[in-house]
């Protein structure tokens, strides 16, 4: 049953966003270059660190899908992936905002970490339209899992390469957290778990309406009887086709 | 709440301000349209729901009908000669 704890998730998570917001306009001290510009970095970070994860989550329930063959995990790795890229948009944007009050421009291309980032955003774009591209749902299931895996390893490798090059034009997070003053480091870390709340309260909702629609769709079968399953026939999807009663198989 | 907003220190909304307030209104506005395509959802939910649950009163009507009408029919063991 994915929302029996919908309540509670999404109470701790009102809880914990405004906590963050708290601690970032009323705790967190000013950053000595940027100043007020810099508040930005409690958004923008977390956004960022929480679809790259979410990424690589997806991959990690791929796996599961390819050894169990249960269509539940196809359902979580494509919510996952369908919700890291809708962060991942955040992402962008707030870091794009964030360059042009930083540095006077939206975008800059010489930056490799927003150069790689984008990269993987529209790698995970095409995600969607794979799955669209293939009507039989087991195909799509395992197709789809392959690339949640593929690109789910791309992730960390991408990360370390950008690491590894020698322009640091972007400001370091990971790893050098410790260089952050108290204050600023429990407000970031506040706000990173906040938004990883918010991920997995988005998705248990995401997951709860596709499997309230699946049990629907099989009520609307049983009652209509063959006539019906012809008519409720499931029309062509990206999302996974689930079983209401979360049987195996797709 | 007047007497918290006296208290709280001012927030330096300068230049810098409308660039901070940019970036956490994306984040409100995506979660704001999740919230709302949710509720889309939700209400069309509700709407199949009812459409189903018409459907089967309907064919409980139509099934009890028909067991009243069986009912009234004199029954097999009646009918069959000693």
């Amino acid at each position: 049953m994915y929302g029996r704890h919908l309540r509670a998730l999404s109470l701790a998570t009102v809880a914990l966003m405004t906590a963050a917001l708290a601690l970032v306009f009323f705790y967190a001290p000013l950053e000595a270059e940027e100043g007020f510009l810099q508040k930005i970095f409690y958004v923008h970070v977390p956004l960022a660190i929480v679809s790259l994860c979410g990424f690589v989550a997806g991959g990690v329930m791929a796996i599961a899908y390819l050894r169990t063959r249960d269509a539940r995990w196809d359902m979580r790795s494509y919510v996952a992936i369908h919700m890291s890229l809708i962060f991942a948009l955040g992402a962008l944007i707030c870091g794009s905002i964030w360059a042009r009050g930083s540095w006077g421009h939206w975008w800059v291309w010489s930056e490799p970490t927003l150069v790689s980032f984008l990269i993987i955003f529209l790698l995970y774009a095409t995600y969607q339209p794979l799955r669209f591209a293939i009507e039989d749902p087991e195909r799509q299931a395992r197709y789809a899992s392959v690339f949640a895996i593929t690109a789910g390893a791309f992730v960390p490798l991408n990360f370390l390469a950008v690491r590894m090059s020698t322009a640091y034009l972007h400001p370091r997070v990971l790893g050098s957290a410790s260089n952050l003053p108290a204050p600023m480091a429990l407000t970031f870390l506040v706000s990173l778990l906040a938004i990883a709340l918010l991920w997995t309260t988005l998705c248990s909702y995401e997951l709860t309406a596709k499997r309230a629609r699946a049990q629907l769709r099989a009520l609307r079968r049983e009652l209509a009887g063959e006539d019906g399953a012809r008519v409720a026939r499931r029309p062509r999807s990206a999302a996974p086709a689930i079983v209401a009663t979360g049987q195996r198989g797709a | 709440m007047g007497v918290l907003l006296a208290e709280t220190p001012a927030l330096p909304l300068h230049e810098a301000g409308k660039y901070v307030a940019g970036a956490y209104v994306v984040l409100f506005a995506l979660v704001l349209v999740y919230v709302a395509i949710m509720a889309a959802r939700l209400h069309r939910l509700e709407r199949e729901l009812g459409e189903l649950r018409e459907r089967a009163e309907a064919g409980g009507q139509g099934a009890r009908e028909h067991a009243e009408e069986l009912a009234e029919l004199p029954s097999a063991r009646e009918s069959t000669p000693v």
